[in-house]
């Protein structure tokens, strides 16, 4: 790679543009006039249907000045923009800073509507029409994809338009999930537990919430759960938000409710990770779309 | 070298130094009247006031005439055309070339000589310059005369006028993608933006530069038409043809004489012909590809002729098997009527009648339904279950619209949350999340059929809109 980053193919290159263009100006020059005898116009020799001739007759002079004109333009353009080799050129041009610039001017344009919805209150910017009707158009664009178009979500990402939270579904608590992401880890109990012992707490686990279960085994995976889960769940497994522990009371399943799926919860664990989006999205952005979830839940 | 064998060395010629260039000769067309400058003032009339005046009429308070650009909204009249509608730009295209075709089967350069707008402000430019600077001789003599006061003044009038004129047609041009009259308050306080600028004046530049100087370099050496048109003629295609029998041998002649006693023909080698023509040629060397079918030669020709008290027509539109052959005007006009003409002008009809209806039922909603594709299927509960799309629903309208939204095709299907009626502002979209739930019974693993429908409800024109999509089941 040292080949490319060296110094050397910067000047390779710049010499070669520079000759090519000089080259092509000086044939230029020199292929204007000839020394002929004669003046007469010949044919190239070539006949196409029966009578069609093509001659050899010079270009207009106006053709002659535009092939000037581009390589006025093409060195110009050298001098001005990068292009020769790693001459960045006397108008310093960079994609990065026209980038940058066309951002200057979005956050220009954008940031005093930003602005003013960042300075109300949470309940306030629901409560404006046109502050939601930004917020589903970023949550469709950046959250849609995970908790889908309507916001109720799917396997595995929660259902954000329910009054069910896993954090907590105050304003504050809904922004600093934006912000700062989670990362909720449950761990695998089944090399603990064993295939019996799995059992066993999935059937406790669905008599938690009133669901059809075996009271055989559940009553003996009561003692399972108070070993192994309350300590995240809590003693009457309504979960805990501090730590984005489930309520497993309340038949609301992130993963599915079924004995199957249950099991493979407490066997194989889970791990679920909301991505932190404060740095991308920035302030103003994180609150209208704070709000917006909010307010999915919270009718007007 | 053997391949310079083709050219022909004069005798014993000393070396000459020869421009590989050609320096253009400049020409000096004398300004002509008669049947065909009608036409084609006619043509340049109607043409320019729709082209200069358009911008300027309003319609539903917005510039009636209008291509936002930024907006991604073509504004004709009542018609809206989002970017969805570019079909209709190829429509167009077809149309112009099929149109193309015909015309010039039928006669030739039809529209290089009458429309073109390279032909129409070539015509404008050269009136003012008729106006300014005299016709043909009295150009051709400034042009040689020293540089003089009335020579200055003269050459400043006519550029000056070229360049205001030129300058107008930019600001015009601009003013079809830029609202016009907001763009005529910022010439005048000199704050137009950067790009509307540039194209106000590369425009203006281009009309002064095409029509004032380069003017018939452009047909013969830039246009592509003027290349592939030869094509297009057959032997029954009406052109611009010198009637070599009836005007051959040529010559001078006193108006008494008996010409035809001395063996003359009808041509009187006045040179009109070619002292009228833009691109400068003599028509009675035959159809040559520089001939862009203005007609002028034929203007000129008629009014010598009637000068000389001889019939009309020496220069005329006749077909090649018509000078031939000898038809008659009805035997010629017999074969205008030939299938190639028939089948352009069957295509030509059939592709804008089709265009027209499309436009007619074009509905000024659309509907896009795309299926949230992070889950193929949520369950519900043990009964239910849910997909979820979103609609982006367009309405190319310019008043809001209210619409419901239904969907059918699985027994017992329903929208939950309120997200079946939808308000949407003029000439806006916006996107619906919808959720459907179904019974587990009536859906089978797998994708199942579903159509949504739209309609308007309120006031105005009921519209219904129907749009397939799936319902998914793991």
């Amino acid at each position: 790679m040292s080949d490319f980053t060296s110094d050397f193919w910067s000047y390779y290159v710049a010499v070669i543009t520079v000759v090519s263009i000089v080259a092509c100006a000086v044939l230029l020059w020199t292929m204007s006039s000839r020394r002929v005898p004669g003046h007469q116009v010949g044919t190239m020799g070539h006949v196409w249907d029966e009578n069609l001739e093509e001659y050899n007759n010079p270009l207009p002079n106006w053709w002659r000045w535009l092939f000037y004109i581009t390589i006025v333009f093409g060195l110009t353009y050298l001098v001005l923009y990068p292009g020769l080799g790693k001459f960045a050129g006397t108008y310093k041009w960079t994609s990065t800073g026209q980038y940058e610039a066309e951002q200057a001017r979005a956050a220009e344009r954008y940031g005093p509507l930003f602005a003013k919805f960042a300075a109300m209150d949470i309940a306030a910017v629901a409560a404006d029409p046109k502050a939601r009707e930004i917020g589903q158009r970023l949550f469709l664009n950046y959250c849609a994809q995970c908790h889908a178009s309507d916001a109720r979500g799917s396997r595995g990402f929660p259902n954000l338009a329910d009054k069910d939270w896993l954090y907590g579904g105050d304003p504050a608590t809904i922004r600093a999930t934006i912000v700062n992401g989670r990362n909720g880890i449950m761990p695998p109990f089944g090399p603990v537990l064993g295939d019996e012992g799995v059992k066993d707490a999935a059937h406790y686990v669905l008599s938690l919430s009133g669901l059809t279960h075996d009271g055989l085994l559940a009553a003996k995976g009561k003692a399972l759960f108070a070993a192994n889960c309350v300590a995240c769940h809590g003693a009457d497994g309504k979960g805990n938000a501090a730590l984005g522990a489930p309520n497993l009371t309340d038949e609301v399943w992130l993963y599915g409710g079924g004995e199957t799926t249950i099991s493979e919860t407490i066997r194989a664990g889970r791990n679920n990770k909301m991505p932190a989006w404060g740095e991308f999205l920035g302030d103003a952005k994180s609150h209208l779309l704070a709000a917006y979830v909010w307010s999915l839940s919270n009718a007007r | 070298m053997e391949s310079s064998a083709g050219a022909r060395p004069i005798a014993q010629s000393e070396p000459v130094e020869q421009a590989l260039y050609e320096i253009r000769r400049k020409i000096y067309p004398r300004a002509v009247t008669g049947k065909f400058a009608v036409w084609r003032w006619i043509f340049v009339w109607g043409t320019q006031l729709v082209f200069y005046g358009l911008p300027w009429l309003s319609w539903n308070d917005r510039q009636a005439v209008l291509f936002d650009l930024v907006h991604r909204k073509f504004y004709i009249f009542g018609l809206v055309l989002w970017p969805q509608d570019i079909v209709y730009l190829a429509v167009l295209l077809i149309i112009s070339a099929y149109s193309l075709f015909l015309f010039t089967a039928v006669a030739g350069r039809l529209w290089c000589g009458f429309a073109c707008p390279q032909t129409v402000y070539t015509e404008i430019f050269m009136w003012i310059e008729k106006v300014i600077e005299g016709d043909r001789l009295k150009r051709m003599k400034l042009d040689q005369s020293p540089l003089s006061a009335r020579k200055i003044r003269l050459k400043a009038a006519k550029h000056g006028v070229w360049i205001a004129l030129g300058l107008w047609t930019g600001f015009t041009f601009v003013g079809y993608f830029t609202p016009i009259q907001e763009l005529g308050r910022s010439v005048l306080s000199l704050g137009t933006g950067p790009w509307e600028t540039f194209w106000m004046l590369f425009y203006g530049f281009a009309t002064y530069g095409n029509a004032g100087w380069m003017r018939e370099q452009v047909c013969k050496y830039m246009c592509p038409y003027a290349r592939f048109q030869s094509v297009m003629f057959d032997q029954d295609t009406l052109v611009i043809t010198y009637d070599r029998e009836r005007g051959e041998p040529r010559g001078a002649r006193a108006g008494s004489i008996d010409y035809k006693a001395k063996g003359l023909g009808d041509c009187v080698d006045c040179g009109i012909c070619v002292q009228v023509c833009p691109t400068g040629i003599d028509i009675r060397q035959g159809l040559q590809y520089e001939c862009i079918g203005c007609a002028a030669c034929i203007d000129g020709c008629n009014q010598v002729m009637d000068k000389m008290g001889y019939p009309k027509g020496l220069i005329r539109y006749a077909t090649e098997n018509a000078l031939q052959k000898h038809f008659t005007p009805a035997q010629t006009l017999k074969r205008v009527f030939r299938p190639r003409v028939l089948v352009y002008t069957a295509v030509l009809w059939a592709i804008i009648l089709a265009a027209a209806v499309t436009l007619y039922q074009r509905l000024p909603v659309k509907v896009d339904v795309i299926r949230d594709r992070i889950t193929s299927s949520r369950d519900a509960d043990d009964e239910k279950v849910e997909n979820v799309y979103r609609l982006q629903i367009m309405n190319t309208s310019e008043v809001p619209r209210r619409f419901l939204i239904s969907v059918s095709g699985i027994e017992g299907m329903e929208i939950k949350d309120e997200g079946h009626a939808v308000e949407i502002g003029p000439a806006s979209s916006r996107m619906i999340p919808v959720r459907i739930e179904a019974d587990r019974e009536h859906v089978h693993k797998g994708a199942n059929p579903i159509v949504f429908t739209i309609q308007t409800v309120g006031e105005g024109d009921p519209i219904m809109i129907t749009e397939k999509a799936s319902f998914v089941v793991q």
